[in-house]
């Protein structure tokens, strides 16, 4: 104890800090207002009917289109959210969809769309390229392999998830 | 740790005069309510600044949530207000704060006139802070319709009815203030906009004149 707080530091303080806890006051319920979609989980799995059966599906991707229940804040779109899908069989016959986000900036990959790249997922944005089994070509923008959406088979026809995580 | 930053900051910028000249001045011994408790008085003003402060952060806010479309207008405040983490008490603030903003400046303006702080020099001062008033108005006017529900709609039906009795200039008043011939999605689109661009432009335009001029002619004598 060895230094004394003058008063003027202490009246400094004592204003400071009525000041600070009045500002929080304001300022927390807005800032926790702003932030909630971060702290807000997601919604949780659902599994959608694609209307395909495990023997139409071949080795080429094809593309299939299902929604997807979205609740984008007030506004909830009628009859879902579109998503698409790229499914096939691959060597080993397993079903695979893959999503067709590029992993480069998240535009919209197509199969076998460009002439130049036969039998790849192109990427129109920024030339990105993927093989048949959703591996990045090396030296095209994209780094690492397209994501799969998990799939289920259920009476002989396909379900599709939610993304995995990878 | 700070006072280094500041020291940093003001060797370059010489910072130090600038908000010494905002922040140091008297405050007399009539207006202080630790000599005169009944001066509080003259807290009205600074109060209803706060208030304004309170209502243009609020409103930051909102905003970042509301939609000015009649089709997701109310459905956005409905989703702000009751789904998202103190969005109660963000709008709540804004709602409370529209009123208190208004009883506080009325009560300032009491103490103006009544203290006879309105008489020469400061006469100009009293024509801002009426201008200030109507503007204060407007705001109330233009974000009650922001919700749009049934007593935002009906609120401005009648307001905008009311501005239409106005002689000779009525009928175009309302067609300015409606966007069109109806109560509808232009009213909406163009509340929203003096509600939140035009209005506090000049709100925050005329607060400045109103405080240069306090500073500059001072705060009027005792009684």
């Amino acid at each position: 104890m060895g230094k004394k707080v003058s008063r003027r530091k202490f009246l400094t303080y004592t204003l400071g800090g009525t000041a600070g806890f009045l500002a929080s006051g304001v300022l927390f319920p807005m800032v926790r207002f702003a932030v909630d979609p971060v702290l807000k989980r997601g919604a949780g799995e659902q599994y959608v009917d694609v209307n395909l059966t495990i023997d139409q599906i071949t080795e080429t991707p094809r593309s299939v289109e299902f929604t997807v229940h979205r609740e984008d804040g007030w506004y909830v779109p009628e009859g879902g959210e579109k998503l698409t899908a790229w499914v096939m069989k691959d060597d080993n016959g397993d079903v695979v969809a893959f999503s067709p986000i590029c992993k480069h900036l998240g535009c919209t990959v197509n199969w076998d769309s460009n002439p130049q790249f036969k039998n790849e997922f192109f990427c129109p944005c920024h030339f990105g390229r993927y093989y048949k089994d959703g591996t990045n070509v090396p030296g095209t923008p994209p780094t690492s392999p397209l994501d799969r959406y998990k799939t289920k088979v259920e009476n002989g026809k396909l379900l599709i998830g939610p993304v995995e995580k990878a | 740790m700070l006072k280094a930053i500041y020291d940093w900051v003001d060797e370059r910028l010489d910072i130090t005069p600038i908000w010494r000249d905002v922040a140091d001045h008297e405050v007399p011994e009539h207006v202080n309510p630790a000599h005169h408790f009944s001066a509080f008085i003259y807290c009205f003003g600074g109060l209803t600044f706060f208030v304004v402060v309170i209502q243009i952060l609020s409103g930051m806010f909102l905003a970042m949530y509301y939609v000015p479309d009649i089709v997701n207008a109310h459905a956005s405040v409905n989703y702000l207000q009751n789904k998202l983490a103190m969005g109660a008490i963000v709008r709540g603030m804004h709602h409370w704060g529209a009123s208190v903003s208004i009883v506080m400046l009325f009560l300032h303006t009491l103490r103006v006139f009544f203290t006879g702080s309105y008489k020469h020099p400061r006469e100009f001062n009293w024509v801002i802070g009426m201008l200030i008033f109507f503007v204060m108005l407007g705001l109330g006017f233009t974000g009650y319709l922001l919700p749009w529900d049934n007593k935002a709609y009906f609120a401005t039906k009648v307001g905008v009815e009311i501005a239409a009795t106005v002689p000779f200039l009525g009928p175009y008043i309302a067609s300015f203030l409606q966007g069109g011939d109806i109560v509808g999605a232009q009213t909406l689109a163009r509340f929203f906009a003096l509600h939140v661009f035009f209005l506090p432009a000049a709100l925050l335009g005329l607060l400045g004149a109103h405080f240069i001029l306090i500073r500059r002619q001072g705060i009027s004598g005792p009684l």
